[in-house]
């Protein structure tokens, strides 16, 4: 399944979170690779694991989840099995990270320029506070920031400035990777747009990989090369944007596709899947898509579809099951 | 053989561990702090049956001497029985503290009620009149008032308690004001209930959940103060007994290693306001477990 | 700068009617309480016309609006009065005290800041663990103990069976103050003068006072900086500080820290209020000279003018720390300029 040049490739990975009620299986036996230079999405509705599974990628899962299983390979190394300090000197250097929030994001007592500088600074510790920030200054050119901007404060700056700086921050070190964590979701339309535009420019200028979760399909279409989707934790299909989008093959992506209004069609009602997300704390058995499921047969109640390839793509679904 | 003590026994503790499981550490808290609470009042309530000595009688035993038998905690300098002391003392402390604090809150909550729905001028007025007691020291300003005043229980329970009349104050006024903007008030205000039967129907029940730990808070608190007033020598005349002003008087024996006069006082005051807080806390988390997020 | 100037004036406007209340406040407790405090003074048995005449002589025979507005007036020229039984101004009185209260207090919040901000911190950052219980713990249990038992227990332990600390006063017996006395700060005076000896002797009296008075409040601190530390622990731009590789430790002790600590600055302000109750405890317990102290003695003696003139100092202390607090606050915290 890897391919010579896969950057990062999941196997089988198990994130949870023990809670007094039980263990939430936020994400369940995920197997993912992403290849180098590629913009891979990552979709699915709130609470199907998507955010974990970002996070989990450089282990900033918050207390009390842990990877109870699995492997995060990255240029060959585990990260789920790395050192601490291995690990340290991947965030942010090798693999960056950006977030929803920008205003959140940035400490609001410290200067930017401050912030900056700390980021570089930790990584290499040499180099001179007048150094940090002259590298701090070209990158924010390049990002169309004014380099006095350096010396303000987050709360100063609009939203959209405020993301790009944390763009800035996230590639000032020059990583190969890019998770972006639901990155558009605080911004105004207008604003969403230029930063996608941003974001391809540098994908080609920083030769990037980037790993796009959100749950805005629209941005998705625009950006990857592949989109994966997950639901309940799991993945349900794999595969090349434009295929997936035209032809999907999981009936739980055909339903999401079919959710989105178009203007162009005389639609009556918007159409819905019914049920609710699962409960991730005692999942059904089998295909954990099946309660809500329109073409559920009996197999699909009773035992988990893994992954099957079929021509290029990846789906998990009895449906496109071999000799089925 | 079915409802045999140890069996009754084992029903509550089940109970109560059932009730620990549900709500965490803050069960267990309030347990203990009510159990200590429990202690001592029932060691004020029956202090002529516990202490073995007239706490006045100055001739219970040798002079200064350190914990016996006979003495569990010895005796001071005036030949009187500590064990028996304490044991009334705690009369004092609970009477005094609980006492304030009934008079705080009755006062507070009057006030904050009157001023929160009222509004205008006057609330505005008051509400800095009891910002500004608020932000002064409580227990200067306690001294202030035991000084001025003849010593006594009323003078010092007056002492103690104006110091936590803003306290009731700012938070029935608060509540006062949030719940007044609510619908249901505005509903009832339609159909033509009078401010008085609002006042009662809707604000006050909703208020007095958070009074309830404020109160009991406000109890530890006032036996601190209590205790600091008498150790300084004001607010009571030295023939009531009492643990703050035993601990004053012992203090001049230290040097010589009288070491019984001060260690029992002071522990008893500080496990019956530990006591008080415990069951403030535990009340807290259990009664509005959004207020203090973990 | 302009920003921070403007917040500051406004800022102190706004202090003007809350000190006018207190002021009154105090007025009223000490004029207005029921009880003859000249006939006390005067021993309880003296005849009506001494007493009328001594009543007459303190100005006490006037209307009561007099009174109060003379009182304001004082108050605005900085006279605290003069006392009834010393021939000596209140404000020199304290002024001569006030050195004293000042070092204990400086030195306690020092401990309690020290104990209090690391303990909560720890606490926070080792949520849910035994530790953070066993601190929270003593948190409650540091904040019930009486201040003035605490000071008398660790006499009893560290002054009397220990032997390793003095209990009382701010010098020893053979060190004689008023060879260095200049500022009334003897650690300041004493290096000025460069009697490291006398130093020693300054800090060790030190020692159990500030330590006392800085545990007593250190409870606050620990649960206040917990809390706080929780709070600023969950926000995003920490997760993010982590995602770009700097150490935990960092994160926790620098970044959030400084978040934490902010709203703590305001709560220090409040907590002066405590720390001058506490010192007044602690003055009393520790035999330390100063103006918690000097209240307490006049009580005793019934000095009226006097005890309200301490009153009206702390009651002028309690506003001036509330504005230099928020001043502070402005400075740290950019987000809060008008």
């Amino acid at each position: 399944m890897t391919t010579a040049d896969t950057i990062l490739a999941l196997k089988d990975l198990k994130v949870h979170f023990p809670i007094h009620i039980g263990t939430v299986r936020a994400v369940e036996s995920v197997s993912l690779e992403i290849r180098q230079g590629e913009v891979m999405g990552l979709v699915g509705e709130s609470g199907c694991g998507k955010s974990t599974l970002g996070f989990s990628i450089l282990r900033l899962l918050r207390t009390p989840g842990i990877i109870a299983a699995g492997e995060i390979v990255y240029h060959g190394r585990d990260i789920v099995q790395m050192g601490r300090r291995e690990l340290l000197s991947l965030r942010g250097k090798r693999i960056g990270m950006i977030f929803q929030d920008p205003l959140t994001s940035l400490n609001p007592l410290f200067r930017v320029g401050d912030q900056f500088v700390e980021t570089i600074r930790t990584h290499e510790k040499q180099v001179s506070r007048k150094r940090a920030l002259e590298r701090s200054e070209s990158i924010l050119a390049r990002l169309g920031i004014a380099a006095d901007r350096l010396y303000e404060y987050p709360h100063q700056m609009s939203g959209g400035m405020r993301q790009r700086i944390m763009i800035g921050m996230a590639l000032v070190l020059n990583p190969d990777f890019l998770i972006a964590d639901e990155p558009t979701t605080s911004l105004d339309v207008i604003v969403e747009a230029q930063f996608l535009d941003l974001l391809n420019e540098l994908r080609a200028e920083f030769n990037l990989t980037i790993l796009l979760i959100s749950h805005n399909l629209g941005i998705v279409a625009q950006m990857a090369d592949r989109i994966t989707v997950m639901y309940g934790g799991r993945i349900v299909e794999t595969g090349p944007a434009e295929t997936v989008f035209a032809d999907p093959l999981h009936p739980y992506t055909q339903g999401l596709l079919a959710s989105i209004p178009n203007i162009k069609l005389d639609q009556p009602a918007l159409h819905t899947m019914p049920g609710a997300p699962p409960d991730l704390v005692n999942p059904p058995g089998g295909c954990v898509f099946h309660p809500r499921c329109p073409r559920a047969t009996d197999i699909c109640r009773r035992s988990i579809p893994g992954l099957t390839d079929e021509k290029g793509r990846w789906t998990a679904c009895w449906l496109h099951a071999p000799g089925d | 053989m079915k409802h045999s003590p140890s069996r009754k026994m084992a029903v509550l503790f089940a109970r109560f561990a059932v009730m620990g499981k549900k709500y965490g550490v803050e069960w267990w808290i309030l347990v203990v702090g009510a159990a200590i609470i429990t202690g001592v009042v029932l060691m004020a309530v029956f202090s002529t049956a516990i202490a073995p000595f007239d706490p006045y009688d100055q001739n219970a035993g040798p002079q200064l001497s350190p914990p016996s038998r006979t003495h569990l905690m010895g005796t001071d300098n005036l030949q009187r029985d500590v064990f028996s002391r304490i044991v009334y003392g705690s009369r004092t402390i609970l009477g005094v503290a609980v006492l304030a604090a009934i008079l705080s809150s009755v006062v507070g909550i009057t006030f904050g009620l009157i001023s929160g729905f009222a509004g205008g001028f006057f609330d505005k007025i008051l509400s800095l009149v009891m910002d500004s007691i608020y932000s002064f020291p409580g227990l200067i300003l306690a001294i202030a008032f035991a000084a001025m005043l003849e010593p006594g229980i009323l003078s010092i329970t007056v002492a103690v308690a104006v110091i936590y009349i803003p306290t009731y104050f700012r938070l029935v006024r608060g509540q006062t004001l949030q719940i007044k903007e609510e619908l249901y008030v505005e509903a009832a205000r339609a159909i033509g209930a009078s401010g008085r039967r609002i006042l009662w129907q809707y604000i006050f029940p909703n208020v007095i959940a958070t009074t309830v730990v404020v109160f009991t808070m406000n109890v530890g608190d006032a036996i601190m103060i209590e205790a600091a007033l008498t150790y300084l020598g004001l607010g009571l005349p030295p023939s009531i007994v009492d643990w703050g002003m035993d601990l004053s008087m012992g203090r001049r024996f230290l040097p010589s290693g009288v070491w019984w006069l001060i260690t029992f006082p002071g522990a008893m005051i500080s496990i019956l306001a530990i006591g008080f807080t415990m069951l403030g806390e535990g009340l807290a988390e259990i009664l509005n477990p959004r207020l203090l997020e973990k | 700068m302009k920003n921070i100037l403007r917040y500051v004036i406004v800022r102190a406007a706004l202090t003007l009617p809350m000190l006018f209340i207190l002021l009154s406040v105090v007025f009223v407790v000490i004029r207005v309480m029921p009880g003859d405090p000249v006939s006390s003074m005067l021993g309880g048995h003296a005849p009506e016309s001494v007493i009328e005449k001594k009543k007459e002589e303190l100005g006490l025979n006037r209307p009561m609006i007099f009174q109060y507005v003379d009182y304001l007036w004082q108050i605005c020229r900085l006279d605290l009065g003069e006392s009834m039984i010393l021939k000596q101004r209140v404000i020199d009185a304290i002024k001569l005290k006030i050195p004293a209260t000042i070092e204990l207090t400086f030195f306690g919040m020092l401990v309690t800041v020290l104990v209090g901000v690391s303990l909560g911190a720890y606490a926070a950052d080792k949520r849910r663990s035994p530790q953070d219980y066993a601190i929270r713990i003593y948190g409650i249990v540091i904040y019930c103990i009486p201040v003035f038992w605490l000071g008398l227990m660790f006499q009893m332990i560290f002054g009397i069976w220990l032997d390793w600390m003095p209990i009382a006063g701010r010098t020893g017996a053979r060190v004689f103050a008023s060879t260095f006395e200049k500022t009334g700060f003897y650690v300041i005076d004493t290096i000025l003068i460069r009697d490291f000896a006398a130093l020693k002797d300054v800090l060790i009296h030190l020692v159990l006072p500030s330590v006392t008075l800085g545990l007593m409040l250190s409870g606050v601190f620990v649960r206040l900086t917990r809390a706080n530390m929780l709070d600023v622990l969950k926000s995003d731009y920490i997760l993010a500080a982590e995602a770009r590789g700097i150490r935990h430790r960092r994160v926790v002790y620098k970044q959030a820290i400084m978040n934490a600590f902010v709203p703590i600055l305001i709560i220090m302000g409040l907590q002066v209020a405590l720390l001058m109750a506490g010192a007044v405890l602690t003055e009393s317990t520790f035999s330390w000279p100063g103006m918690g102290r000097l209240l307490l003695e006049r009580i005793y003696m019934r000095d009226y003018p006097t005890i309200q003139g301490v009153i009206v100092f702390f009651a002028l202390i309690v506003a001036l720390v509330s504005l230099v607090v928020d001043i502070v606050y402005a400075l740290v915290d950019p987000r809060v300029r008008y």
